[in-house]
């Protein structure tokens, strides 16, 4: 290592919100490497007392456009976890597909339009529409595809209307049931030529060993929507345990918190779920996997990506056997929902604490909420899967830095800024979303 | 003739409205046959150092910061949108208004407050002039592409200034106040087709309030129904905080 380097990179692009990378070499010694977030704060958990636990997950949905249907699901659990409300099997159900939604149209925006442009060496999509005209009409078809799934399923993908505290203010119909089949078998296809093109590209070569944290439980399915904190390392704690697992603290320069468990840092999301809970994939995805020379436990972060294209194969298979089996038994309309904050005084009500985990695009998802006897909002407290993940990128880039260091600037800066993507970070969510004592 | 620069640029939000925009699907190519999009920084890693045509502005102005890039971004465009209910009526946003701004940063910062310095939230209109607004939590796809090409044509666009519940109505609901919950429809600005009322929920007002919402039939009715006012005066602030500062 000699000379000097300085890199900033000032709001980086293609990630959710606002984040920057800062790294100085001085006389071939790294001196500074962070990963700064300077997103705006929005004082949700603040703004959210006072307020209906009813009317959680709309507002937690506006956390965030891209995991909107995430923050719904994690702030229902939570709300249902407090008011003592045990979903009904076809609303886990409706959830659960919701869910695999979720993944897939997050998964495809990032496969596509986040990464695939660094992997091909342009700065955007924009000018893949003239050299890939094929892989962009893919891709925009396949985010269609999404949208029009969640469209059917609850209204429409960024905020979801109808998937609310207690269940669905509007269920699917045969027709929707059938269309939604429709729709993801051609969503197969594409996933399928996905996998294809992916066997053909080549990811950068880094490797740092972490924890990997995810849900975990005892079920043959693959855990999305619950499940206890799982870790490569061996550990296991339920979700009312979260705090030991997150441990938050802060560093000076940034604005979100960061989470340690049992080492300096740790991981969550595609990758992490995949390193823990492979086995329960669907065997179509174990194949995708294999296909792609993914394995477990895999240490170099950029093949998160991959480990999201895997997913990708696992959601829409099991979404296409939950609607076989609504299909088959029938779908009870009386289980409809009206979306009541207790106007009509007849909907359970306690003061309680309750808490949601779920695996959502970027990983564990925790909303912890406090309500009193009227069911308003005490205290809320949501620890964001990029929250989880920015120490550990950090770490990463403290080893990476030195690897790459007799790379030109421009070379490091797009190592670094690719580093950063394979996260998917979310930096909206991870700022506003810190933290809160409960007394 | 060279095609119009456009840029999205956003400030305090989920990002979700510019994401409806990348989630138009393939009628997006269209759009990029007919405009240069210059900045797109969630999606986009070009920059842009000239004017806009049109810069669409998602999100509220929070803090010092951002009423500096606002203005910043005003003087280099010649058509600027605000896109969505955090850039129209500062949205979710607003509901900090209604907390002292130093109690809300020690209860989510803790001692560490003073790093995190915020104003009362305003929408954009409250601190730059805006020429078209666009409504809604999220944006409403289809009134996306009405308002472009109005910007286009070089026409004025219209927001509906009837309420929700003359949409609703045409899409045969039941009202929900007939099952007997609150909803803003009467109270709100229509356009989105009576989205969430269609899918089964109540209208949550996100569009902002009609210019002259008839507030007191909306008392009556809620008397009708037996549905204390306080439930309503939270409803409206959820989106509609900020309406306060139009006032002075």
């Amino acid at each position: 290592m000699n000379g000097n380097l300085t890199i900033n990179v000032n709001y980086l692009t293609r990630v959710e919100g606002h984040g920057n990378i800062v790294v100085e070499v001085n006389d071939g010694k790294l001196q500074i490497c962070r990963l700064e977030i300077v997103e705006s704060p929005r004082f949700f958990e603040a703004f959210l007392r006072g307020r209906s636990i009813y009317e959680a997950p709309h507002i937690t949905s506006r956390i965030c456009g891209i995991c909107a249907c995430g923050h719904t699901l994690a702030s229902i659990q939570a709300a249902e976890d407090a008011l003592g409300i045990k979903p009904t099997e076809q609303t886990t159900l409706l959830r659960k597909l919701l869910l695999h939604y979720e993944e897939l149209d997050s998964h495809i925006l990032h496969i596509y339009l986040l990464v695939a442009p660094d992997l091909l060496g342009v700065p955007s999509f924009v000018p893949l529409i003239k050299s890939n005209p094929e892989l962009v009409r893919r891709s925009l078809k396949m985010k269609r595809l999404c949208n029009e799934l969640c469209d059917i399923l609850v209204g429409r993908h960024v905020h979801p209307i109808s998937a609310v505290v207690g269940g669905f203010t509007k269920l699917p119909s045969y027709n929707d049931l059938e269309e939604m089949h429709k729709r993801l078998t051609e969503l197969r296809a594409d996933i399928e030529t996905t996998v294809e093109l992916f066997r053909k590209i080549t990811f950068p070569i880094f490797e740092r060993d972490t924890e990997y944290v995810a849900l975990v439980n005892d079920e043959d399915e693959y855990p999305l929507l619950y499940g206890d904190i799982g870790s490569t390392d061996g550990y296991r704690v339920s979700k009312y345990e979260y705090k030991s697992v997150t441990n938050e603290f802060i560093v000076p320069y940034a604005t979100a918190k960061r989470t340690k468990w049992h080492r300096e840092s740790y991981a969550v999301g595609a990758l992490a779920r995949f390193n823990l809970n492979h086995e329960k994939l669907h065997p179509k995805a174990k194949e995708a996997a294999l296909a792609l020379n993914l394995k477990p436990k895999c240490i170099n972060p950029y093949l998160n990506t991959v480990a999201q294209i895997v997913e990708c194969v696992h959601c829409v298979e099991d979404a296409l056997r939950i609607i076989e089996t609504l299909w088959q038994k029938g779908i009870n309309y009386d289980e409809v929902v009206i979306p009541d904050i207790n106007e009509r005084g007849i909907l359970p009500q306690r003061s309680g604490e309750g808490i949601g985990a779920v695996e959502v695009p970027r990983g564990l998802l925790i909303h912890h909420y406090e309500c009193d006897e009227r069911g308003i909002f005490k205290n809320a407290n949501c620890i964001i899967p990029t929250n989880q993940n920015t120490h550990n990128i950090e770490l990463d880039m403290l080893k990476l830095v030195p690897e790459i260091i007799n790379q030109s600037q421009e070379e490091i800066t797009l190592a670094l800024e690719m580093l950063v993507r394979a996260y998917d970070p979310c930096i909206s969510c991870s700022v506003h979303m810190v933290k809160v004592n409960f007394k | 003739m060279s095609k119009p620069k456009v840029a999205f640029f956003d400030f305090a939000c989920c990002e979700g409205c510019q994401l409806q925009v990348a989630n138009i699907g393939e009628p997006l190519l269209d759009v990029l046959d007919i405009v240069q999009v210059v900045e797109f920084r969630e999606v986009m890693s070009e920059k842009w150092n000239g004017d806009f045509d049109v810069a669409f502005v998602e999100g509220s102005i929070t803090d010092e910061h951002a009423v500096e890039r606002i203005k910043k971004i005003r003087e280099r465009s010649k058509i600027l949108v605000a896109l969505g209910s955090c850039a129209t009526i500062g949205g979710v946003n607003g509901m900090k208004n209604s907390f002292d701004l130093e109690e809300v940063g020690k209860y989510v910062y803790g001692e560490s407050y003073k790093f995190f310095p915020t104003l009362h939230t305003k929408a954009v209109h409250q601190v730059v002039p805006v020429d078209y607004f666009i409504n809604g939590c999220p944006i409403y796809q289809p009134e996306f592409l009405t308002v472009l090409k109005c910007i286009l044509q070089g026409i004025p666009y219209y927001v509906p200034e009837y309420p929700v519940c003359v949409e609703c109505k045409l899409n045969e609901n039941v009202c929900m106040y007939d099952r007997g919950v609150t909803c803003m429809g009467p109270v709100t600005k229509a356009g989105c087709n009576s989205w969430c009322i269609n899918n089964g929920n109540i209208c949550y007002g996100c569009r902002g309030l009609t210019i002259n919402p008839n507030t007191e039939g909306f008392k009556e009715v809620l008397k009708n129904y037996k549905i204390p006012e306080d439930f309503l005066i939270r409803k409206i602030e959820m989106y509609n905080k900020c309406k306060e500062f139009d006032k002075s």
